[in-house]
């Protein structure tokens, strides 16, 4: 039976409830707390419901059961507007949204990546700012998600047993001085909250079929559901958000499973489609009053896009390792997260374990290349170990999402352009990390080094960031739109800076904290 | 299997072709895998010199010493189901066409470094492309790819939990808290 069969359900016309647009890490979170609190919650994704029975343990079958593959387009001097120029972000379409994909890594944001621009100073074409939050503020929230999403090394919870593809990360990270274990993972190391303990599938990508893994397809939603005040409506694509005569958010209109449109009204409305459909959807709601979008008065709608600088190293030895056995992310590295201008670049990056199974390496080792270096690093592949790269990239008001009138979806809508060009920081790091990746799978005899470039981005954020000043972004440090008092931001596009950090837990602990504010907000009836 | 591409008794079909071969191999994972040594696919529309320029092209691309041909058939097998699309044989055809000609005639009849040298000024061309991108998946996303290379697959469904996921002994053993702990184990 799926969860969504005996939900309550909500009238079209009923404006008393809460619009949440998308079920993932931010939407999930956020629909499955303020129902808890007793407010009534209508969740609209885009995506079908998949449950954990569906998923496969196939590289390119899950690929295309799980990911977004609508249009989309791209441009700008990145990589991958010429390896996959219709693929600018790995995220997945389905109830759960990204969180069905992910890795599973969840790293507090450091104290002074929230002070980006105090700390760092400012640099040349890039808007840095400093988040209109600070790290103590967040601090018990970030506690209270760890706790939810059972953590590990956090709340007396065990740390993951380390795979293959760890130890050679660790014995590298000896040589070199770093400290390294196996992370802090949202996945259980043992029977927890009613879930299994990681079986080490290594398909942590395609789904986690043990439900291991947190993911609001399987936690949040139906905990939600089981109040009685939260409805989720899968296959329900928006479309756009209409206000009313004083400017606030009343109804949004999106297109059901048959492909109608329909209308469901609305008290506030909160967006977390990831940070490429959010700012979609608002440029995609003008109005006389809001000629360029809602909440875009200040012109940051869809700004300031950020994908971190990422890149993976991969390194061959004369013994077997098989990194693709067991959890995909469970070994960690912060030593070069600092921010150390000596090394040329501000901010810093994280270093993570990574295995792609043989379809994956093949498609992303070296888009586009062929003959006998690639097919050399194939012969090897079960002597192959692999890190990634994660690390802060500045923001730019170049980088960013805009609509293209050259391109519709199959709702006749504008699809989003997806623009993006690294920044000389962003190249400086990325040539670090790969520098030290490299020294680090040499000092245990590595054979040959892959320096890997970007895969489609995982990390979407800034692209309705959040600022003290209305004229500087789109939402406040509650998420909340300057513009439009109803109207909330609840996914990574809230971010102000990208951090160096994968950014799930920060997303899932602001979802935290806006509902509870949304909760005062509407029992004072400011909204 | 996904992907298999054995058969004992050849069905000619349509207007296709047929790629035969022998394993090179009588032992190793394929070998395993197949149920006789020699191996037959038949095409639904490509032509069996089509079919062999194909073949031969993508050991060019993607040359693995000691992969099977019955591995690089595949290939084969998912350009020609492609080709079904008439814009997609046309571009086939007239690639080949093209190496023939620069061939002095038949391609396949060259030694294997003027075959590479006219393949290679041929990179990046339509038709290259759609050999080389079909290739880099239906190449290496089949269950003899797999076998051949170390990865496997769907085998892993149920975990490696039992199986292998810490077995690497060349290096020392993590230590405690830092290798963390199998679900059983209680730290301290």
């Amino acid at each position: 039976m799926a969860m969504t069969d005996s939900q309550k359900t909500f009238a079209l016309d009923d404006d008393s409830v809460v619009v949440v647009i998308g079920s993932g890490a931010g939407g999930g979170t956020l629909a499955n707390e303020l129902a808890q609190q007793g407010i009534d919650v209508v969740v609209l994704e885009a995506g079908k419901l998949h449950t954990t029975s569906d998923f496969l343990a196939d590289e390119w079958g899950a690929f295309n059961q799980l990911s977004w593959l609508d249009p989309r387009t791209t441009s700008g001097s990145w990589r991958l507007a010429r390896d996959f120029p219709n693929l600018p972000a790995w995220i997945v379409k389905s109830v759960g949204g990204t969180t069905v994909h992910w890795a599973g890594a969840s790293l507090r944001i450091q104290p002074h990546e929230f002070e980006a621009l105090s700390h760092y100073g400012a640099v040349d074409g890039a808007d840095l700012l400093d988040w209109p939050l600070s790290y103590e503020e967040l601090a018990p929230w970030y506690d209270r998600a760890e706790a939810r999403m059972g953590v590990t090394r956090t709340h007396d919870n065990k740390g993951l047993p380390g795979n293959n593809n760890f130890k050679v990360m660790y014995a590298g990270a000896q040589k070199l001085g770093y400290s390294c274990n196996t992370g802090h993972m949202a996945i259980n190391s043992e029977i927890r909250d009613g879930r299994a303990p990681c079986q080490q599938r290594g398909f942590c990508f395609q789904g986690c079929k043990t439900q291991a893994k947190w993911s609001t397809l399987y936690t949040e939603l139906p905990r939600g559901i089981a109040t009685g005040h939260l409805e989720l409506r899968p296959e329900s694509h928006v479309a756009r958000i209409e206000h009313d005569d004083e400017g606030r958010a009343k109804a949004v209109v999106y297109f059901d499973s048959e492909g109608r449109e329909q209308r469901q009204k609305a008290r506030v409305v909160a967006v977390a489609g990831n940070s490429i459909e959010t700012p979609r959807l608002l440029l995609n709601s003008t109005s006389s009053r809001f000629p360029k979008g809602l909440a875009n008065g200040a012109d940051k709608v869809g700004r300031y896009y950020m994908r971190h600088m990422t890149g993976s190293v991969y390194a061959t030895f004369d013994e077997p390792v098989h990194m693709y056995r067991g959890t995909t992310m469970a070994g960690i590295i912060s030593d070069e997260a600092r921010h150390d201008p000596s090394r040329g670049f501000v901010g810093g990056y994280e270093m993570e374990t990574l295995s792609l199974g043989l379809p994956f390496m093949a498609a992303f080792l070296d888009p586009g290349a062929w003959g006998e270096r690639f097919a050399g690093a194939m012969d090897q592949y079960d002597h192959m170990a692999g890190m990634w790269l994660v690390g802060e990239d500045l923001p730019q008001a170049s980088n960013r999402i805009t609509l293209n009138p050259e391109v519709t979806d199959r709702f006749g809508l504008p699809v989003a352009n997806v623009h993006y060009d690294d920044h000389p920081n962003d190249v400086a790091m990325r040539q670090h990390g790969y520098q030290q990746g490299k020294a680090l799978y040499e000092s245990v005899g590595a054979r040959d080094v892959y320096e890997v470039p970007p895969y489609p981005s995982t990390h979407n954020l800034g692209t309705c960031r959040m600022s003290e000043r209305p004229e500087d972004g789109v939402c406040n440090g509650y998420g909340q739109t300057h513009e439009v008092a109803n109207l909330f931001i609840s996914d990574g596009s809230q971010f102000t800076t990208s951090a160096s950090e994968n950014p799930t837990l920060t997303i899932v602990s602001l979802a935290l904290r806006q509902a509870e504010y949304i909760a005062q907000q509407m029992a004072e009836q400011a909204i | 299997m996904k992907g298999s591409a054995f058969s004992r008794r050849v069905f000619l079909k349509a207007s296709g072709g047929v790629l035969m071969g022998t394993l090179a191999m009588a032992s190793g994972p394929i070998a395993l895998l197949a149920p006789s040594r020699s191996w037959a696919m038949s095409l639904e529309t490509l032509t069996s010199r089509q079919g062999q320029v194909l073949l031969a092209m993508t050991r060019h691309i993607f040359p693995h010493p000691d992969l099977e041909d019955a591995v690089y058939a595949l290939v084969v097998k998912s350009l020609d189901t492609k080709a079904a699309d008439p814009q997609v044989a046309a571009l086939v055809a007239e690639g080949i066409d093209v190496l023939d000609r620069e061939a002095g005639g038949d391609w396949l009849s060259l030694s294997p470094s003027e075959r590479f040298a006219l393949l290679e000024a041929r990179a990046g061309s339509p038709f290259f492309e759609l050999v080389r991108g079909d290739a880099v998946v239906s190449l290496y996303d089949n269950d003899l790819a797999y076998a051949h290379f170390g990865y496997e697959g769907e085998a892993g469904n149920p975990g490696y939990l039992t199986k292998g996921f810490n077995d690497l002994d060349w290096l020392p053993d993590p230590p405690r808290p830092e290798g963390g702990y199998l679900p059983h184990e209680v730290p301290g």
